[in-house]
């Protein structure tokens, strides 16, 4: 099955008591005929495993860097399924797992079967949808399952822990913790939020737990070492595509950031 | 009072439901366990109409168009909210979503806001209560709205400036819904239509109600024959026809058809929409094949908006109510028609419902036409004198 590939680095973390690193990069960037030479780079610099982004006009869970992103992504002419060969390439070129997020609109219009159909053929481990909470799940989430992926499903600061371990019921192959109240966004001071709500999480489900929102620098991720399964850092690494001068500069940079963040994470 | 509701998960039929970011579903839970207890509760609802009472001088009246009928050939009731406090029927949804802030102990309220009768209201609402008020609004609508832009800086509220996408009402959403992901715990989102996610639909239809309610009495057991709001996100529509619904009259709820049809460049999301996912519910809303969500176009800053409340979508599907449109000119010209019949200057949003009124008329003829005059014009003067050559 598809979702083998995650599932096992998930099981290697664990038995070696580490803490992966899932970077975040909108598909398309800096182009898309240079976007996965960046997911390459990622993996040479240590990535784990990847979050490719799906654009999308409106993204709700997205701050200004994030938003920016998937404008230019847009811009550059990224659809659902130019998207999906970026993901396709990214696989076969790094061997790493790959999850698929996007918005649920997206989804909808091309039918969540469809949809599920292709990050198959795609290569994808699992699907990520930022404005899907649990109730509303299930329309994605059983045919995604069905072809053999998984569904991630988040758990926010502001849940109860019955809510909690609701989330972790409805079989998610990892929960993404919400690291911070409020959206993607480089912050200056690390949450008060990420350790507790990591802590209240791991009380409640064995299931495996990525933390994301709100990390961008490698103090913030080493914080978290020992907490979670994984952490998820987006926006400072597409701040740094926005903010390069050319396509080489962006794909050095972002190497660079990566690999400070996985030495901290070892 | 009696709820009608939608479904335990908020859907109207296939439409509405909960499509928001994880961090808020916690938040609208609480709400919708406040305001279902709220309502229920009869201090709550004495308060609530003592204050649209005292504070926004309901009931508004029902006003014979005497000219404006004669014109037309077309008996015509206007249903005043243009003579509602601040100028707009927002207000009866924004005074009973600040009490709800109140009650659920959160002192800052955002809101956003197109035309700004919506931050207006919110302002005003939050100024009586004394909360604390933020109002996104689009730099597009922050140009040809100044005015109100003002009074909310009078009433204490900050107007926060949104630059991204088209930078009107849609993008004011977006914003506001990010902020309220961040500052959840201590913050309530006045959302200012029947849009968003449950409990907002149908939280947004109960306070807004009161106007078809009012009507009822007003017509002392006349029905009329048909009843035409103009439709944004469809607040001041669904709060007139909802109380007549199943009871003979034809609803119409009338978009802005911008342009033209045919141009693309208008807010007809039902007229010339597909089902899909905006702001946290599943409605009708312009889109690509990808899914991404186009931009709308009205002259009217309040109807310019690719999306529409779920409710409209359900009662669109079932034929309950149907949807019409009427263009930027068309709009224009109706609002000069009851200028000089009626000596009321309505806003641009509801004139498209006298516009297609005025379209009409031939197949109107004889007929008694309920409207929702739901706002008055003085938002608009500014931008209307700017247009004249
Ligand atoms: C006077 C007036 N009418 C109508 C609208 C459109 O909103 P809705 O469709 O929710 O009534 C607005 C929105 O700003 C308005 O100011």
């Amino acid at each position: 099955m598809n979702r083998d590939l995650l599932d096992q680095l998930f099981a290697e973390v664990r038995s070696s008591h580490r803490t992966a690193l899932l970077p975040f990069m909108t598909a398309g960037l800096p182009s898309l005929s240079t976007s996965a030479d960046l997911f390459v780079a990622m993996a040479e610099a240590g990535a784990d495993a990847f979050e490719v982004g799906i654009p999308y006009s409106d993204p709700m869970m997205d701050g200004p860097t994030i938003q920016a992103g998937n404008q230019l992504a847009l811009t550059g002419g990224v659809t659902v399924e130019s998207g999906l060969a970026v993901v396709a390439e990214v696989v076969a070129r790094t061997g790493k797992p790959a999850l698929v997020m996007t918005y649920a609109n997206p989804i909808f219009r091309i039918g969540p079967a469809h949809f599920a159909r292709q990050c198959r053929e795609a290569g994808a481990c699992g699907v990520i949808v930022a404005d899907l909470p649990l109730e509303e799940a299930a329309a994605i989430q059983e045919p995604i399952e069905r072809h053999g992926l998984g569904m991630v499903l988040f758990a926010a600061p502001t849940a109860t822990d019955a809510r909690l371990e609701a989330i972790a019921g409805a079989g998610p192959m990892f929960i993404y913790g919400i690291a911070d109240l409020g959206v993607t966004g480089e912050r200056r001071r690390s949450s008060s939020h990420a350790r507790e709500l990591a802590a209240r999480i791991r009380s409640v489900t064995d299931v495996p737990l990525v933390m994301g929102v709100g990390i961008s620098t490698p103090d913030q991720a080493r914080s978290l070492t020992g907490e979670a399964d994984g952490i998820i850092v987006g926006s400072a690494l597409v701040r740094r595509v926005l903010e390069a001068p050319d396509e080489p500069t962006a794909i050095t940079e972002v190497r660079s950031a990566v690999a400070d963040l996985a030495g901290a994470l070892r | 009072m009696k709820l009608k509701r939608p479904d335990e998960s908020g859907r109207f039929g296939e439409f509405g439901g909960r499509f928001a970011p994880e961090t808020l579903i916690p938040a609208l839970d609480q709400l919708a366990a406040a305001f279902e207890k709220a309502w229920d509760d009869e201090h709550f609802v004495d308060e609530y109409r003592r204050v649209l009472r005292d504070f926004v001088g309901r009931p508004t009246p029902l006003h014979e168009a005497t000219r404006l009928s004669e014109r037309l050939g077309v008996r015509i009731l206007l249903k005043r909210e243009d003579l509602a406090h601040t100028g707009a029927h927002k207000i009866n949804n924004a005074v009973g979503q600040v009490m709800l802030a109140r009650d659920m102990g959160k002192p800052r309220v955002i809101a956003e806001t197109g035309a700004g009768q919506h931050g207006v209201a919110t302002a005003t609402a939050a100024a009586y209560f004394g909360l604390e008020c933020d109002v996104y609004m689009g730099e597009v609508d922050i140009e040809r709205q100044a005015l109100n832009v003002h009074r909310m800086g009078m009433l204490g509220a900050e107007v926060i400036p949104v630059t991204s996408g088209a930078a009107t009402l849609k993008d004011a959403v977006s914003e506001a819904m990010r902020d309220w992901v961040r500052t959840v715990e201590t913050t309530h989102y006045v959302i200012g239509s029947v849009v968003g996610p449950h409990p907002f639909p149908w939280m947004v239809r109960e306070f807004q109600k009161v106007i078809g309610e009012e009507a009822l009495v007003q017509l002392g057991g006349t029905m009329p024959d048909d009843i035409v709001a103009c439709v944004g996100g469809g607040s001041n529509a669904i709060g007139i026809f909802y109380p007549f619904a199943g009871l003979g009259p034809r609803l119409i709820g009338v978009e802005a058809a911008g342009l033209g049809i045919a141009s693309g460049r208008h807010g007809a999301s039902i007229g010339a929409g597909t089902p899909g996912i905006l702001h946290g519910t599943k409605t009708y809303l312009l889109q690509d094949a990808e899914g991404q969500v186009l931009e709308a176009h009205s002259i009217s800053a309040g109807l310019d908006y690719p999306g529409v409340g779920p409710e409209h979508a359900f009662f669109a599907e079932t034929g309950i109510a149907r949807y019409e449109s009427a263009t930027d000119e068309e709009a224009l010209a109706a609002l000069e028609l009851l200028t000089r019949t009626e000596g009321i200057i309505p806003a641009l949003e509801p004139a498209h419902a006298i516009a297609w009124i005025v379209r009409e008329a031939e197949a109107l003829a004889g007929r008694t036409v309920l409207v929702n005059l739901s706002g008055r014009g003085d938002k608009d003067v500014e931008q209307l004198a700017r247009m004249e050559p």
